[in-house]
This record gives C-alpha cells, structure tokens and sequence, in this order.
C-alpha cells in the first residue's frame, strides 16, 4: 500500500490529474505553443525541470514560508528557476528559445506550478514533492506534444524535428495542410477533443462526468486539506496566467 | 385518429408550415442561382454542388447516430446547408476540400452544439470561413465563366479597377464564387421567399442598404455604392445566410440592428483587410444575436418599467 501511494503521486499527475486535460490549468501555453511538435516537447521540459525544481524547494521551505506571504514567496523560487531554464535554454537550443519566446519565461506564471506549489508542494515532504513535480511535469509534456503532433500534421502535413530533419507525411502523398490547425481555432478545437477524449476515457473508469465543478467535483479533492473551503478557487483565481 | 378530431387548446387555427416546407422553399428560391452557377462554371460546379449536398446528408445522418440526437429529423436543413456551402465556393475548388467543410459544418457546428435550433453560427458561413482559413489560395482561385480551360480571373472586388457595367454586375457574367454572381438570379430567389413569408425583407434590405449607404459616405460617389452592393457575396448572404432563423434575431428592430451590423462590418473588413468581408461580418453578427434579442424583448401591453 504504502509503495502504490508513493508511486500514485507520480502517475497522478499523467492520468487522474493531467494539468491540462483533467485540472484544466496552463491552458494559455497549452493553446499557445502547441503549433509543431517540437515546441510543445520544448515547453513541456522547460515546465517540467522548473515544476520539480521549485516543488523541492518549495517542499523543503514549507514550514519556514510564513502563509500570509506564501505566494509572492513561491513565485520568487519559481521565477529563479524560470530565470535559470531561459538562460540554459537560450545557450544550448536557441531554436527553440526562438520558437517560444515570450512564453518561456510566461512559466514564470504557468498556474501548474503555482498550484502544485499552493496545493501539494507546500503540505508534503520533499520526496512525494519531488514525484508530484515529475507525474505533473510529464503529464503536462506528454499533452503538449500529443497536441502539438495532431496540429502539426494536420497543419502543415509534415513533423519538423530541426530545421533539416523534417518528417514528411500526408504533404508526401500530396495532400494539403489544413492551416487552421496551425492557428489559434485550431488549437482551442484540438484541445477541445482531447478533453472531450479524456473524458470519456475517465467515463469509462466508472468516474462520473463533472457537472459542476465545486469542492465535490474537483479532480484534487483528495489532496485538498484546506478546511475553510476550496484552496482551489482561490489559486485558480490567483493564477490564471 | 384524424387530426380533426384532435382536442386542443387554443390557437386552433394553424398554418401548416414545418421545417421540411421552409426547407423546400429555401432549396426552390437557391434553384434559380444553382442553375445560373451551373451554366456559367460548367460541369465542375455541379459536380461540386451534389457532393456538398450529398456529404451534408450523409455527415446529419452519421452525426445524428453518433451523439444520438432525436431532436433534428433528417429534414432538408442539410441539403440547405450543403447547397449554401458549394454556392459559397469558387467554382473548382478541390472535391475533398468541400467535404472537409461539410463535416465542419453538420458535425462541429451543427451537432455538436445539439443539432437543428442549437448551432451557434450559420453553418455554411463558419463552413466558408473554416475553408477560407485552412485553403486560402485554393479558396481564393476564381476562373473565367463559360471557359473549360483553367484560366483564372479576379473577382470584381479583386480587381484593380472594375471595367464591369451596373448591367454586367447584374447579370452576374463574371469571376467568383459558384452562387454569387448573378445579383438578379440571387434576387429572384429572395422575392420568391419574401412572397411565401419564409423570409421577412428587414435583414436583407437593412443589410445591403448599409453597405451602400456606408459606401457612398466614404467613397462620396454613388457609382462605388452601387458597385459595393452588387459585387461579391452581399446578395447571397444577405438574403439565404443572414436570414437563418436560428442565429438571427427575432423582433424586428433587432433583424435592422444585426442588418446594419453586417452591412457596416462588411464595408470595413472590405476597405481594409480584405477584399471579400460578407462571410466575416455575418458570423460576428451571429454571436451577438443573443445580446441582440436581449436588448430588443419587447413590451408587454400594459406593462410598465418600474421607476428606480
């Protein structure tokens, strides 16, 4: 029992609580900078090697951050992190840095993180931290590259993963992209379908359809030891970044 | 049981419209530009046209098992639809493109927002903006009428200076899309409707006026005005696109309010952003038709607005 629990804090994050498809979090990047598949791999690392940097240190400063001043205190260890995965990343793949812009250091502000720090970082030692961080972290670059793999097949008719070694596939067969993949409709469409899929998927698993999404429909009910109500809205309202 | 013996309450006399019978006369008003369409562009825009048409069916029927909608019977809404599409698309725009639009259509924005009544936009105008954004060359690429070779040609929108007489204009010999040539054939159509009170004239005359109206404020020249309201898709959306019941509004001010609307966002996208803004202008409308209705409910007899 006490193993499964460990390694749920890691699986978690990729099926029950996916950040995007199931929490419904980071949406901006999520539709933002999933044009090819490289960028959405790009962004999802960048959030994953912050998301679990910051959730150690968060984890590890849980009982020295004073409550009131939580959130400016996580968003400082966060934008440290931020700070030092631009500059690793502007150095080592500036293609990629170009594709991104704005958005990597937009991480800085990615309402995954700040939730992962608000709702589990902050009341949990430092090793499920540590695995919450990753499961979030992966479930985030594994629908990222999932959306960006859909729309840039559709969109462009060929999967680019550097600027010589591009993949060609229906645009082999001559068929033309269809470029409202590769633009924002696209985007909100595909992301739409994906949550539709996984809700149906979690239908499937015998959960029921969230109607309203309360304290009783939300998908961190369990993690959510706050008893004045839901910790939730709160860090939703604070992070709609 | 005959339907005379039926017991009801009141209203107890009816008219027998439904929405097969609307339908009908919608597909018999398109019958004169359809046709007009076919002999100006030849073959490839009948081909075009019974694709539209059949996919449209086929996608309702599919749709309708797959999310189990019992709501729409399979009316003539899609044929409707499916016609608008191919009347929206130049004339040899690739097969399988069209079909692409017809799924956008029936499945997206029909069905999935709960079939017939429930679509948010006109479906074949978000068909046309979905294929005008994913194909812009392809939607775009318009050919000379009653030539078989690929000649391409501007429409008269596109056209630096338009050499074309009001009378040319009229008739309809010219570039563009399969249905929206012939601005006489289009209003036959529309007659045709307002006569069989299908359709109410408000939003037809309110849009098309303000296009002319707002043309001739900024151009000062009423020849530009005329021109503005006879080119490109003014007519067809005017009359079949913009007078959907269900994303158009109801009382009559509102029908001027959403008229004017397109026609002015019509005249700005064209001066601006692009040569061709009808389809853009009637889908904005769409979304605001709830804002619309809401802002023109009109008064009960005898109810007052109580003072604040």
């Amino acid at each position: 029992m006490a193993k499964n629990k460990t390694l749920s804090y890691f699986t978690n994050g990729i099926l029950n609580e996916n950040p995007v498809l199931r929490l419904v979090l980071g949406t901006c990047p999520t539709l933002a900078v999933t044009t090819s598949l490289m960028n959405g791999v790009g962004m999802g690392v960048a959030a994953t090697i912050v998301l679990v940097c910051s959730n150690v240190v968060i984890s590890l400063l849980r009982n020295v951050i004073p409550s009131k001043v939580r959130i400016p205190a996580f968003i400082t260890v966060i934008a440290g992190f931020v700070s030092i995965v631009q500059l690793l990343v502007k150095a080592y793949a500036p293609a990629i840095d170009a594709s991104l812009g704005i958005f990597l250091p937009l991480i800085v502000v990615n309402c995954i993180i700040l939730a992962r720090a608000e709702m589990f970082a902050s009341k949990n030692s430092v090793f499920p931290s540590l695995l919450d961080g990753l499961g979030m972290g992966v479930g985030f670059t594994v629908t990222l590259s999932l959306m960006g793999v859909i729309r840039e097949i559709i969109g462009t008719g060929q999967i680019a993963i550097s600027e010589e070694f591009i993949i060609p596939i229906t645009s082999a067969v001559g068929i033309e992209p269809m470029l409202i993949f590769i633009l924002p409709p696209g985007g909100f469409f595909v992301f739409g379908l994906l949550i539709a899929l996984s809700n149906k998927i979690a239908e499937r698993q015998g959960k029921k359809p969230v109607e309203n999404a309360g304290c009783e429909g939300c998908p961190a009910k369990g993690m959510c030891e706050n008893a004045e109500g839901c910790i939730n809205n709160e860090t939703e309202e604070k992070a709609n970044g | 049981m005959s339907s005379l013996l039926n017991v009801s309450s009141s209203p107890h006399i009816r008219q027998s419209d439904n929405t097969t019978g609307i339908m009908l006369d919608v597909l018999i008003s398109l019958l004169p530009a359809t046709v007009f369409g076919i002999v100006l562009f030849g073959y490839r825009a009948a081909i075009l046209i019974a694709v539209c048409v059949a996919s449209c069916l086929v996608f309702e029927f599919l749709a309708r098992k797959l999310f189990k909608n019992q709501g729409s019977l399979l009316d003539l809404s899609a044929a409707v639809t499916g016609l608008l599409i191919a009347l929206n698309l130049p004339p040899r725009f690739p097969v399988w493109m069209a079909i692409i639009g017809c799924f956008a259509a029936i499945v997206v924005v029909k069905q999935m927002f709960g079939g017939l009544g429930h679509n948010f936009v006109n479906p074949a105008i978000a068909a046309r903006i979905i294929l005008l954004i994913s194909f812009p060359t392809h939607m775009t690429t318009y050919h000379e009428p009653f030539n078989t070779d690929a000649i391409t040609t501007a429409t008269p929108l596109g056209m630096e200076e338009c050499y074309l007489s009001v009378k040319e204009l009229l008739f309809g010999l010219h570039g563009g899309s399969i249905g929206e040539t012939s601005v006489i054939m289009l209003a036959i159509g529309g007659i045709y409707l307002i006569i069989r009170r299908v359709i109410s004239p408000t939003i037809p005359l309110s849009f098309i006026g303000s296009v002319g109206v707002l043309t001739l404020i900024l151009s000062g020249n009423l020849s530009d005005a005329i021109f503005a309201m006879l080119t490109g898709g003014v007519f067809l959306g005017a009359i079949f696109m913009a007078t959907d019941y269900v994303t158009s509004p109801t009382t009559t001010l509102g029908k001027i309010i959403f008229g004017i609307g397109c026609g002015v966002i019509t005249v700005i996208i064209r001066s601006g952003a692009a040569a061709e803004g009808v389809s853009f202008a009637i889908i904005f409308m769409n979304l605001l038709v709830p804002h619309i209705d809401g802002i023109t409910v009109r008064k009960p007899f005898g109810w007052e607005a109580k003072k604040q």
